[in-house]
């Protein structure tokens, strides 16, 4: 593991495990040079950067369609054998986690859209699942995937920005297709242009103010996120620096905070990208 | 931290996610707990209604019951106005009875009496007659002073 010095180990572990295009002529770390234009993994951060945009980080995108399909499955499997009858452990717990959500878009949620509620039960039991991934120690999964020959491994989702800014953008076509589709293209132009002040003689400074507040909208979504996730990543990895036998005393106490902080950060995601929602879907 | 593909397959794996639950996780999820809230509903509402009947029948139970039992006290009302009636009745005849045994005994002792007397008027006639021949030595005539003896009989 490439955890020489203190400075190391944090960057390693604030590394994704990169699957990228490296250009004809591009030097490795090794010291050897690409042939031609290959797909490969990054063995190196700078690797890793150097790949630009043509890059995939794998574990990233494992471990967020690990926990889709663990929301799904575990889901669809109590919505197949759910009973209006008296409802199993499994089921209660699904249902109690959809009523949570039916209660956050019943509060929020002002317009009638059978879509909303299921993207916000998506959402927050995605997101809360990834977060949680957090829960498990710094070292496990990283120190397995090295013993498999993977240098790198963050499995945090949402401690990576292209995690959390992939759900806002979502919500952000989402939030732009149902302007257009509820106001009208007029209608929404119109609201970019006259709010909030109604004057003909403000209309490009209501432009830039409401283009700006429209496209602050994922961005605030998804870097609340990432922030809270990788300050918490952070200090947990700086934790595990400390010696073996004082970690518990800090790590105990920052995990049950971070129980909190893992609930909480999909509630407020969830409840953000309805109200957003929400705002789209209104007529005035 | 390098911004790449990661974002679109993400979005990608969000929508197709989303997909998924809106299609086949939502709606029997919400439909069961739908189709049980109704049952509750249903069952509280048959549960008031229930109590409702309950209620009703116990009124009228109790309501029944009363009329049985003003019934059956003016039944024994009735039926004790005529004892004491009949016994009354039976009182009355006795009394009656008595009366006219009475009356008739009264009846039967006067002619007694009545029948005594004229015998004994006849008696006191006759003696009177014996008597008076007696005094007058002679016998008198009974047939030509019959008259006159009768009239003394009767004055008797």
């Amino acid at each position: 593991m490439a955890a020489d010095t203190p400075v190391d180990y944090i960057k390693h572990h604030l590394t994704n495990l990169t699957y990228g295009k490296l250009p004809e002529g591009y030097e490795r770390a090794d010291g050897s040079v690409v042939e031609e234009t290959t797909w490969t993994m990054a063995r190196t951060a700078q690797e890793a950067a150097d790949m630009g945009f043509m890059a995939v980080h794998v574990d990233t995108m494992g471990w967020s369609i690990a926990m889709g399909v663990l929301f799904l499955g575990l889901f669809g499997f109590a919505a197949r054998k759910a009973t209006s009858g008296q409802p199993g452990g499994l089921q209660n717990l699904v249902e109690m986690t959809v009523e949570f959500v039916q209660g956050i878009v019943r509060d929020v949620f002002h317009g009638k859209n059978p879509l909303i509620a299921p993207l916000a039960l998506t959402m927050f039991v995605w997101i809360l699942l990834m977060n949680t991934l957090k829960l498990i120690p710094v070292d496990y999964i990283p120190t397995i995937a090295h013993a498999m020959g993977l240098e790198y491994f963050k499995i945090v989702p949402t401690t990576d920005p292209n995690g959390t800014f992939g759900i806002s953008i979502g919500v952000f076509l989402l939030i732009l297709f149902y302007s257009f589709k509820v106001k009208g293209p007029g209608g929404f132009l119109k609201e970019l242009s006259f709010t909030p002040f109604n004057h003909w003689a403000l209309v490009p400074f209501n432009l830039v103010l409401e283009l700006l507040a429209l496209i602050i909208k994922p961005v605030s979504l998804a870097l609340r996120l990432f922030g809270n996730m990788y300050a918490g990543e952070v200090v947990f990895i700086l934790i595990a620096l400390l010696p073996l036998w004082i970690q518990w005393t800090l790590n105990v106490p920052w995990a049950i905070f971070h129980i909190l902080v893992v609930t909480l950060q999909a509630f407020i995601f969830t409840t953000l990208a309805v109200v957003y929602l929400s705002a789209a879907h209104e007529d005035h | 931290m390098n911004i790449n593909l990661t974002l679109i397959g993400q979005s990608i794996a969000f929508a197709i996610f989303v997909w998924f639950c809106v299609k086949y996780v939502w709606p029997p999820i919400t439909e069961a707990m739908n189709a049980r809230q109704k049952k509750i509903a249903d069952g509280l509402s048959a549960a008031d209604r229930a109590s409702l009947d309950l209620e009703l029948a116990q009124e009228k139970a109790a309501q029944e019951l009363r009329t049985a039992k003003e019934e059956a006290a003016a039944l024994i009302e009735q039926a004790n106005k005529r004892a004491s009636q009949i016994v009354e009745d039976s009182k009355g005849e006795a009394r009656a009875e008595g009366q006219k045994l009475i009356d008739q005994a009264h009846a039967e002792i006067e002619q007694e009496r009545v029948k005594a007397r004229d015998a004994l008027r006849a008696e006191v006639a006759a003696l009177a007659v014996a008597g008076a021949e007696k005094i007058l030595e002679k016998s008198v005539d009974a047939n030509a002073h019959s008259e006159m003896l009768d009239k003394l009989a009767a004055e008797l």
